[in-house]
């Protein structure tokens, strides 16, 4: 065992976007931080959700707080996040088998919540968004957006690390180490090659999502959480522009998302038991109950190509015995450990939502700072994170340039761009070039295809993979040696398949049907590939 | 079942049934000569997923496409790769066409101006001065001459010299003859008359025609090219009420009123595409049923090298001109490799796209060459000009061929019964 004493403020563990959000936040006020995750970044609930910058219309009426909180952060990551949104706007129908009278009270609740909303002529909202179920009978318009989960947390680490703060990323808590009735650090396991070693921190802030439980009971603490199931479809290009959502109380598959180059319907919500959470696999009943209900507020989605399923774990906190977990609280959970359960050095930020990671990073950090008698304030609200610090232009670009610069915002600075080498794409849906995956892999915490995929959207696009995998395992193999870029690819395009598999027909399956015979029938990828890696697992 | 609706998946011009095989960029005439250019499948459904999401993602550089569709004739999944092109520029595109293009668009027009003074105009526009003109300030390539302008347009001779003669026949069909055939070349549209006589078909013209629209779409004026399309399709819904076919010559037309006016220009063909096709096709159909014969001379003799244009491939007639060619008994028949020419309509005209129009037809240039035919065969005429400029061998239309092949009377008396 390689032991090594190393000191910090504050050790947070958890890559997903409230951890990285609590990291920077650390760091701007000065604290000595190490942001720890055992995977890649946003792998859990931050990966796998709609990317939709709630307006919190949809909370406004079963829970106001929750709907202030978010059209507050709504306003904010507009400002400082602006290369991960999209100010798309959003609509709330009313379908004929829906309740007018609810779109009053909707209304209402949102004005009072601080959330514009505007009645408008359902004629008119066909006019706005032509992909919209033409049946309705009434439409409200809201500021709802579309966000990128994947670039705000990693815009969120880079912060935080240009203002000091350490990462380690492939990195497991496994163990708090506590003395007497305070946590003083953690034990962690490089799951890479295996090596344990301790960090010591003053505070160790547990930020692990629904597996926040596993990281508390480490110290005999119970934290009752909820693990609500949602699953969702993607589908090969947008149908709509604005995000579409039901005018009704929160129910399955009635938010349709325009992301990227995609759009995305959610979701289901079950309740499962916490061991499934690493293990989360879409079933044909939410398949269908999905493409049935998003049908309503687009048609054409059920003629439209869909290209993935997949499903992620709210880490909700129950307080009730709701089985469903709808009527549960958004709302932010800090745990003072110290005050809640007499163990010091040790806080717990759960609850919330992705829209108010912000929120949930500056409530815990000032619960740090106040513990660490520092009065710095918190700065996050009104400071640009990286890329963000102004527009992107989009002008007199090709078109990989302009996807580019769409991804990294000003950061696109750093990707060589305008020769033939760097300007070559591996990815030709999504326009990735040479250029920007040799930025990701130097500069984005890169280690396998799986994380370049997060920081570029390589393999997103209609292929899955069948094209861009393997030129990109080329460029990365520059570095890395031919075997490693082998198992590598295998366990890509395994990881494509998975996603792929609860929608596989039509053209999604003759597309796979392609793939299987590129990788295995002609390159021999499954036979090539010597070990299968421990990340994959975190698929 | 909401998944049984998923078997219905269709999208506009099939740009999500988009496997990414990338079949299409190999067989790419334009990929192949320049990196600039993205290829069918990045210029196509890659890029339309892009320009969904904001219009900002389109390109000029879809302006190099040929529209050639021989990207579309590859694609084993019918994705309708070269509409999706033509469809992103007609409605993303930004810049205006210049003096320049709608000068090579309006055949129609230029046709009709430059036709009464075919003897002035012509030796001009070979003048090294003139040229120099063209090229500088209208960015027309100097390598380039402009075909002839007749003195008597086709239409003329037709009224004067062949319509009081059509009504002797007992079938009938009416010709499409285009712009090249009317200001240009009126002795296609002679032989065209010639052979449907002899097989004992009467031609009569259309009511009113108007340039098929080709050019227009090419140079960013569709609305333009819709107008004429809709004049031309009520012209032959006439003559189809009437039972005539509507026939032609030249494919680019042909293709460009059977496929572009529903898929570009939005304007409803299905009553009359069925009924539009290319005269070789016709004649070809006739024979194989056993309608028609024809005769030919026994002392005609020629090496024909057969060059299949792009849009012959794209409808996939190539094999009704080849077999009627090949019934003729002393030629020497050649199938040359099939590629583009590179020109294109009016696109080997511009100066930007000289020297790619010109390494793009490389290939085929060579493949004549090393055949030494006594003349290259093909339906299309800007074809024509290219192969002709870029080789010196003389290319005639197939009909043509088979109009200077054929015993007249005795294809007469065999068509009598």
């Amino acid at each position: 065992m390689n032991t090594q004493r190393k000191n910090y403020d504050v050790v947070v563990i958890g890559g997903g976007i409230t951890g990285a959000g609590t990291a920077r936040d650390c760091a701007m006020r000065g604290l000595k931080v190490l942001l720890v995750e055992r995977y890649d970044f946003s792998t859990g609930a931050t990966g796998r959700n709609h990317g939709l910058l709630h307006s919190g219309a949809r909370y406004a009426v079963t829970d106001p707080d929750s709907a202030t909180e978010c059209i507050q952060e709504n306003m904010i990551l507009r400002k400082i996040a602006r290369h991960c949104v999209e100010e798309t706007e959003g609509l709330f129908i009313t379908l004929p088998e829906d309740d007018l009278n609810y779109q009053a009270t909707f209304v209402q609740k949102c004005t009072e919540a601080g959330i514009r909303a505007e009645i408008i002529d359902p004629k008119l909202a066909k006019i706005m968004e032509p992909a919209v179920n033409p049946e309705i009978i009434g439409a409200v318009k809201i500021p709802d957006a579309s966000v990128d989960p994947f670039r705000l947390t990693m815009a969120n680490v880079l912060d935080a690390q240009l203002h000091g703060a350490e990462v380690l990323v492939y990195h497991e808590v496994v163990e708090l180490i506590i003395e007497q009735t305070r946590v003083v650090g953690v034990k962690l396991r490089n799951n890479h090659n295996g090596e344990t070693f301790n960090v010591y921190a003053s505070i160790t802030i547990n930020a692990a999502g629904i597996w926040g439980t596993l990281i508390a009971q480490m110290a005999g603490v119970k934290i009752n959480m909820f693990p609500a199931k949602g699953s969702l479809l993607i589908f090969g290009h947008r149908v709509n522009n604005m995000v579409i959502n039901r005018c009704r109380k929160p129910a399955n598959a009635d938010i349709l998302v325009p992301d990227d180059a995609v759009c995305v319907i959610g979701t289901t919500s079950d309740r499962v038991p916490i061991e499934e959470c690493d293990y989360m696999r879409v079933t044909p009943e939410e398949v269908e109950v999905l493409l049935t209900e998003g049908m309503k507020l687009a048609p054409s989605l059920g003629t439209t190509r869909i290209l993935r399923a997949y499903a992620g774990v709210r880490p909700l906190v129950a307080s009730d015995d709701d089985p469903t977990g709808r009527s549960i609280s958004r709302g932010i959970v800090t745990l003072d450990h110290e005050k809640r359960d007499g163990l010091a050095g040790f806080a717990t930020i759960t609850g919330g939502k992705m829209m108010t990671y912000r929120l949930m990073a500056e409530q815990v950090t000032d619960l740090a700072c106040q513990k660490l008698g520092v009065t710095k304030t918190c700065q996050t609200a009104t400071t640009p994170l990286p890329g963000s610090e102004k527009k992107p232009e989009l002008k007199k670009y090709s078109f990989a340039q302009k996807a580019s610069e769409g991804r990294h915002g000003t950061l696109d600075a750093n990707v060589k761009h305008g020769d033939v080498s760097n300007d070559a794409l591996v990815c030709e849906c999504e326009g990735v070039s040479v250029g920007e995956v040799r930025y990701a892999v130097t500069k984005l915490h890169v280690h396998n295809l799986i994380n370049l995929r997060r920081r570029t959207r390589v393999g997103m696009g209609t292929c899955q993979g069948e094209l861009c995998a393997c030129r990109t395992a080329g460029v990365m193999g520059e570095e890395d040696g031919a075997q490693r870029a082998i198992n590598d690819l295998a366990g890509f395009m395994n990881e494509r398949w998975k996603g792929m598999q609860p929608v596989a027909w039509g053209d999604n399956l003759a597309e796979a049907q392609l793939t299987a015979t590129i990788y295995q029938g002609l390159l021999g990828v499954d036979k090539l590939a010597k070990e299968r890696r421990l990340e994959y697992y975190e698929i | 079942m909401a998944t049984e609706t998923q078997t219905k998946n269709v999208s506009v011009n099939n740009f999500e049934q988009c496997l990414k095989c990338s079949i299409c960029t190999v067989y790419c005439p334009v990929s192949a000569v320049t990196p600039l250019y993205p290829g069918p499948k990045q210029a196509g459904p890659d890029g339309e997923r892009y320009r969904l999401k904001d219009k900002e993602f389109f390109n000029e550089a879809l302006k190099m496409c040929l529209n050639c569709k021989r990207c579309e004739v590859a694609c084993p999944n019918d994705v309708h790769i070269g509409d999706i092109i033509q469809a992103a520029r007609i409605k993303y595109s930004t810049q205006k066409p210049k003096l320049r293009d709608m000068m090579l668009a309006n055949t129609d027009f230029m046709g009709s101006m430059a036709s009464p003074f075919a003897p002035i105009v012509n030796p001009m526009l070979k003048l090294k001065p003139v040229k120099g003109i063209l090229h500088g300030v209208m960015g027309i390539d100097k390598h380039r001459t402009f075909p002839n302008y007749a003195h008597q347009k086709f239409e003329t001779w037709f009224k004067k010299e062949a319509a009081p003669q059509q009504d002797q026949y007992r079938k009938h069909v009416t010709y499409f003859h285009g712009c090249y055939a009317n200001y240009n070349y009126p002795q296609l549209g002679k032989d065209f008359v010639k052979v449907m006589n002899a097989v004992g078909y009467g031609v009569h013209l259309l009511e009113k025609e108007k340039c098929c629209g080709v050019a227009l779409i090419a140079n960013g004026l569709a609305e333009q090219a819709k107008r004429q399309g809709e004049v031309n399709m009520a012209s032959m819904r006439k003559a189809i009420a009437k039972g005539h076919p509507v026939l032609t010559t030249s494919s680019t037309c042909t293709f460009t009123m059977r496929d572009e006016y529903d898929h570009l220009l939005g304007i409803d063909n299905h009553d009359v595409r069925d009924s539009i096709s290319l005269v070789t096709r016709f004649l070809q159909q006739l024979i194989e049923k056993g309608e028609i014969k024809l005769a030919f001379r026994a002392d005609y003799r020629k090496r024909i090298a057969y060059h299949s244009a792009c849009h012959m491939e794209r409808m996939g007639w190539v094999p009704y001109s080849t077999r009627l060619l090949r019934m003729i008994p002393n030629i020497d028949f050649v199938m040359l490799e099939s590629q583009c020419c590179g020109i294109s309509g009016t696109y080997g005209f511009k100066k930007e796209n000289y020297e790619r129009s010109q390494a793009i037809g490389e290939g085929l240039f060579q493949n004549i060459k090393e055949v030494h035919p006594d003349c290259v065969a093909t339906e299309c005429e800007t074809c024509k000009w290219q192969i002709e400029m870029s080789t010196g061998v003389p290319v005639m239309n197939p009909i043509s061929i088979i109009a200077e092949a054929l015993d007249v009377e005795e294809t007469r008396k065999l068509n009598e019964k």
